[in-house]
């Protein structure tokens, strides 16, 4: 199941608030579909974003996927173990496996994107 | 219109196999994973279901010079057991399919690409007008599994009523699997040592599970993809179109001019001694990020000079590897280019063919072909 303490984008990424900060990663069913992650494309620190920018490629053996930003705000952190290392997304894509951190922007706010009910929802609905 | 299903189908999908349509088929793309696939049959065995892959048989007193009339490769100086791999070229020389053609004594079996089938079948029957020669599709009522990798013979061992170890490279055995008949050939589309083996469907199920219990992995069309491309092996619909010729691609190794009479020999006469058209080249790019199909190549300056045809991430490798068509100018091995997938643009270069190459068993001949 996906977790609760956070919410989460249409196109499968999801977005953990704290403070001002928000964490953004790729949840398990996008891993499982993608299959093992073979190359990460993250942006560069300060880059800003909004929200459904394209903030990363992410590629398997055989397809090539954009990653969304789904909120707006300016890059302050990317996972540097994964510049090395992408297994923590294939085994831990809601923890170790993050991919940026972002400042959100003045005005932005997680209340457009789904809560982890409405995700389990999509994803019924889409027949996984 | 539905995909045709295999023997195998059921299986594959109580084992959870990710399943895609390929060539008009229903087929496993990946069990486990297609990274760990592939480096089983690198490091050990790996069996694929391959039952989408046309088999046409053929009989009478005409097959051989109807084969001869529709074959790049000759036919007439194969023995009897022994397989080749060859083209069927229209008369402009586009290539509308690549083959494997066994002989045996009376008859002859052609292994035709699953998505080819019913276009090779009307070309087949439109040139065996006036011959004396049957077709016999037996696609639907037999199963084809191909067992890959350094320890495929050993694993294979004690299987058929016949011992199918002394099979030389490119040849092939009628023996049979728990009674029923069948066909072995060490033959492959791995780069690995290997056998495919076609088996009458009741069969499959139980040749499939007994390569399992023996340590072989299954394995998906994914794994298949990334071992042949490694091995720098052609795809039809990829490397090999009824626009492109065998000269380009790199095939002329397959292509007789002097046998006699073919279907496409003028054309690919012709076309041996231009030296004008794109040709195939492999592309090892200076990244972890793969090209796809379709990517425009690009020299330093920005001028375009081909395209890809097929790109991944590459297991054994771990590289990210490429084939495409460039022109000649730009096919030296070392000439550095650049790839451009969707905006970013990836550094290049063109390499020797194939990527991979596994270790030359004593036993086997250093010049026979690698591609099937």
């Amino acid at each position: 199941m996906n977790p609760i303490d956070r919410r989460y984008a249409k196109s499968h990424e999801w977005v953990k608030l704290d403070g001002k900060t928000v964490t953004i990663g790729i949840t398990a069913f996008a891993v499982e579909q993608l299959t093992e992650p073979t190359y990460l494309e993250l942006p560069k620190v300060g880059k800003e974003l909004a929200a459904g920018d394209e903030l990363g490629i992410i590629e398997s053996v055989k397809s090539t996927s954009p990653i969304y930003s789904p909120v707006a705000g300016t890059v302050v952190e990317c996972n540097e173990i994964l510049a090395t290392n992408l297994s923590p997304v294939n085994d831990d894509p809601f923890e170790t496996g993050w991919l940026v951190k972002l400042k959100l922007a003045p005005d932005a706010t997680l209340d457009a994107l789904m809560t982890s009910e409405q995700y389990d929802a999509q994803l019924a609905s889409e027949g996984h | 219109m539905s995909n045709l299903h295999t023997p195998l189908h059921a299986w594959h999908v109580s084992r959870k196999a990710r399943m895609m349509p390929f060539g008009g088929w229903e087929m496993p793309v990946q069990y486990a994973g297609i990274t760990s696939e592939h480096r089983a049959v690198r490091t050990a065995a790996g069996h694929f279901d391959i039952s989408h892959m046309a088999r046409l048989h053929f009989t009478g007193t005409d097959a051989l010079k109807l084969l001869e009339t529709i074959f790049t490769n000759s036919v007439a100086t194969m023995k009897d057991g022994q397989v080749r791999y060859g083209l069927i070229c229209r008369e402009d020389g586009g290539v509308l399919d690549d083959i494997l053609v066994y002989r045996w004594p009376d008859s002859f079996l052609a292994v035709v690409n699953a998505a080819n089938r019913e276009k090779i079948e009307a070309w087949l029957e439109r040139h065996r007008a006036g011959l004396a020669v049957e077709m016999e599709d037996r696609t639907f009522t037999t199963a084809m599994i191909a067992v890959q990798g350094p320890n495929a013979l050993e694993w294979s061992t004690g299987l058929f009523a016949d011992d199918v170890s002394g099979l030389k490279y490119y040849h092939a055995m009628p023996t049979q699997y728990r009674k029923q008949p069948c066909i072995v050939s060490r033959t492959g589309y791995t780069g690995e040592d290997g056998l495919e083996v076609i088996v009458a469907n009741t069969q499959a199920v139980n040749l499939w599970e007994a390569l399992f219990a023996r340590g072989s992995l299954p394995c998906g069309l994914g794994a298949r993809d990334t071992l042949r491309l490694e091995a720098a092996m052609p795809l039809y619909g990829h490397e090999l179109t009824e626009e492109l010729n065998p000269i380009q691609a790199g095939l002329g190794w397959a292509v007789k001019l002097e046998k006699g009479e073919f279907i496409g020999r003028e054309a690919l006469r012709a076309a041996a001694s231009v030296q004008e058209l794109p040709v195939r080249v492999g592309l090892v790019i200076e990244s972890k990020r793969a090209a796809r199909e379709g990517s425009v190549i690009l020299a330093e300056d920005g001028t375009t000079l081909g395209s890809v045809t097929s790109g991944s991430f590459a297991p054994t490798l771990e590289k990210s590897i490429a084939m495409g068509y460039v022109v000649p100018k730009a096919a030296a091995v070392g000439t550095k280019l650049a790839i451009d997938v969707g905006g970013a643009k990836l550094h290049a270069v063109v390499s020797a063919l194939p990527f991979y190459k596994r270790s030359v068993a004593a036993a086997e001949p250093a010049n026979t072909p690698t591609l099937g």
